[in-house]
């Protein structure tokens, strides 16, 4: 599904990618760690088209599409969606009136009518349960008002909305309680189907504990050194990583 | 690739989509301003002694007065001779017969959507079409005599309802008001006229739809509108010209009589060009507009979208002298490329427990200069006067500026004036969340804009409502990327 080939990319010149090779099939939830400034942010911002990043080397190919070719908004019409670390807000805008042209936006590129307004309201009520989100805040502006815990069960319900096939999330267990976490990794197991992917950026086990991936990846310097199964977020847990950039010579 | 190219073609050529011109022969006086020439005009409309003689002293104090330069504007030098001060496109065809339009001018209201045969009119809104200095057509005339409502142009209006105009012409905006007040008093051509009798509801919306055509001339509006006791009326007005790359006056007066009770919404969506995208062309829009609360628990309400003109100078402002009056104000003003707006209001306080409300949403982008501008004036007669004034300012990009004005002068303790002021950006951040959601840059300012303005757009009517947003997002793009 996602094919990422010696990928280099910089942010104002600095070069923070330096040869990233990696491959997410269908079905499967890779988990990417590494220490602060490594690189995973900067990853998944290149992956969904962020501006301030550029790609000196290497391809990304999504369903055989070279990704870096297309629009921010065509990677997300394609099926990638990106949760953010820190959701911005965005004030006058009603998250009715996003989500809908979100989704419109996405049916017209796939060459279909909009969503009835009954249907569309009918839509939105069913996915909000799926993350517990109040009716209120689904009533107010983007991510306005919103604590740290909302704006990230927000951002499970526009996934739950968008119904992405490839879904990044980018620490979105930073900032949670415990009750918080538990609600968004069980609204984002509810979403996860054998056509559906996943890449976790995350520093702890708790949220892999609920999510359980496949693969796990540690990013230091730019680049993928070290991948395994799951036993290797419990060995980062317990040890840190300072013997896998020793193992890396870095 | 090529595909794409004609796509982005199609965008900026959409950005004013009213600027072509109608080919029609129009009776144009020559260019230049005198005496005779405003004996010209008068004798033209067939007008009584007394309204050349208004006329006439308006054009001699004008003569005694300069241009302001309070506004924060950078003005381009008229040369109120090389103007022509009337031109009407009417004129060729009249010999056919009274009622008779020329087909051409049908066509140029069509395209604008404002269609001038009633039963393709939109719903419910009768329409006075003015081009260049007169007025083309005036819709729903017999359906709303019926109930007394008086509406048609000026001109009509000065032979048909003498008495009416002589009364309330120049009672709320003296000529003696400001420069282009005076020069409006002194060459005015045509605007709508309305007057709603006692007790009646207006059942329809009335509007007014100014077009510009002629090359070289300027248009000097006058519309004068009298709601009288426990009257209703709501009023919207429409603007467009062509692209033309010479600066072309519109120099406006309206005026507004609101007796005891009555109500009166006012509603403007100005589009008239704005020049290019280097600041070329663009109307010149230099405009005096102001309500008379009369009667004791009178309202009135002025909303405004400014998305066109390459200045604007406007100030929809408000007597208040009748106890329990309410005045509002809603304004958007949107300028982009090198458009300049210094608009705002006057609220002025003289009646007892009166109230009134600014809320001023300017939206900046390109290289633009928005400022508000207002002024709250509590008389020392006016106790327990309420005032609330909120001017918010959007920016989009980092070379255009955005400013507020605001003036109090308050001669009541009685009184209580509330201020507030927010000066907001949109952010990279914001664009590319909207981006990642899959909504492109465009939709997504539209969307964060018409968020914004939603309170203000919120006052017009539906239909006029539906047309502002498409039109905030038109006028903003290109500005971001």
């Amino acid at each position: 599904m996602l094919e990422i080939e010696n990928l280099h990319a910089s942010i104002n010149g600095k070069e923070i990618l330096k040869g990233v090779n990696l491959v997410i099939r269908e079905g499967e939830v890779h988990a990417l760690m590494g220490q602060n400034g490594a690189g995973k942010s900067t990853l998944s911002n290149v992956i969904v088209g962020h501006p301030a990043y550029e790609v000196t080397q290497g391809s990304i190919r999504f369903n055989g599409k070279d990704l870096l070719a297309l629009k921010p908004e065509e990677r997300a019409h394609e099926g990638i969606f990106l949760s953010f670390q820190q959701p911005v807000e965005i004030p006058g805008v009603s998250m009715v009136n996003f989500m809908r042209a979100a989704l419109n936006a996405k049916r017209k590129y796939q060459g279909l009518e909009p969503l009835a307004a009954g249907e569309f309201l009918k839509m939105m009520r069913e996915k909000r349960k799926i993350v517990e989100l109040d009716n209120k805040l689904a009533n107010r502006s983007v991510n306005e008002g919103f604590s740290g815990g909302e704006k990230k069960r927000n951002e499970i319900f526009q996934m739950a909305m968008l119904e992405p096939t490839l879904s990044i999330l980018d620490e979105t267990d930073s900032g949670l309680d415990v009750d918080a976490l538990r609600i968004v990794a069980e609204g984002f197991n509810k979403l996860r189907t054998p056509q559906t992917s996943a890449m976790v950026i995350t520093h702890y086990q708790r949220l892999l504990d609920y999510l359980k991936p496949d693969v796990i990846h540690v990013l230091l310097n730019g680049k993928i050194v070290k991948t395994g199964g799951p036993e290797l977020a419990m060995e980062i847990e317990k040890k840190g990583f300072d013997w896998i950039k020793e193992e890396a010579g870095l | 690739m090529s595909q794409k190219n004609s796509f982005v073609r199609e965008v900026a050529d959409k950005k004013y989509e009213y600027g072509f011109s109608t080919e029609v022969e129009t009776e144009i006086i020559e260019k230049g301003l005198s005496e005779e020439v405003i004996r010209l005009i008068s004798h033209k409309k067939g007008e009584p002694e007394w309204l050349l003689d208004f006329r006439l002293e308006a054009y001699r104090y004008w003569l005694t007065m300069e241009e302001p330069s309070w506004g924060h504007l950078k003005m381009p030098k008229i040369d109120y001779q090389n103007i022509s001060y009337y031109a009407d496109p009417t004129r060729t065809k009249t010999e056919k017969g009274k009622g008779e339009i020329d087909p051409e001018l049908m066509k140029t209201f069509d395209k604008l959507g404002i269609p001038l045969e009633e039963r393709l009119a939109l719903s419910g809104t009768a329409v006075d079409a003015v081009m260049d200095s007169v007025s083309v057509k005036t819709t729903f005339r017999e359906k709303l005599q019926e109930k007394g409502i008086i509406f048609c142009s000026i001109s009509e209006a000065v032979r048909e309802y003498p008495e009416l105009v002589k009364e309330y012409l120049g009672s709320v905006v003296p000529y003696r008001d400001n420069f282009f007040a005076a020069l409006n008093s002194a060459v005015f051509s045509d605007g709508s006229f309305a007057y709603i009798p006692k007790g009646v509801r207006c059942p329809m919306e009335l509007s007014t739809y100014f077009r510009i055509n002629a090359r070289g001339t300027g248009q000097f509006e006058r519309t004068l509108l009298v709601c009288d006791d426990d009257a209703y009326v709501s009023y919207l007005e429409g603007c467009t010209a062509p692209m033309r790359d010479e600066n072309q006056l519109h120099a406006a007066i309206v005026e507004i009589v609101v007796k005891e009770n009555a109500e009166v919404k006012y509603s403007t969506v100005q589009n008239w060009y704005p020049g290019d995208s280097e600041g070329k062309g663009g109307v010149l829009n230099l405009v005096t507009k102001r309500g008379h609360l009369r009667g004791a628990n009178s309202k009135l309400s002025w909303t405004q979208v400014e998305t066109g003109s390459a200045i604007t100078w406007k100030y929809p402002s408000c007597i208040l002298s009748g106890d329990g009056s309410q005045a509002e104000f809603y304004s958007v003003a949107v300028t982009n490329h090198y458009q300049q707006a210094d608009t705002g209001t006057k609220m002025i306080h003289i009646g007892k427990n009166t109230k009134s409300t600014i809320i001023s949403k300017g939206i900046s982008a390109g290289k633009s200069q928005n400022s508000y501008r207002g002024l709250v004036k509590v008389a020392h007669t006016a106790d327990g006067a309420r005032n609330y004034s909120s001017c918010d300012s959007l920016l989009l990009g980092s070379a255009c500026g955005a400013h507020t004005f605001p003036y109090m002068d308050i001669h009541n303790e009685s009184a209580v004036v509330e201020h507030e002021a927010t000066t907001s950006k949109i952010s990279e951040d914001q664009l590319f969340y909207c981006n990642q959601r899959g909504i492109p840059t465009e939709d997504a300012i539209g969307l964060i804009v018409n968020g914004y303005a939603k309170d203000v757009l919120n006052k017009l009517p539906m239909e006029f409502a539906v047309e502002a947003q498409k039109l905030l997002g038109v006028s903003l793009e290109g500005t971001i990327g």
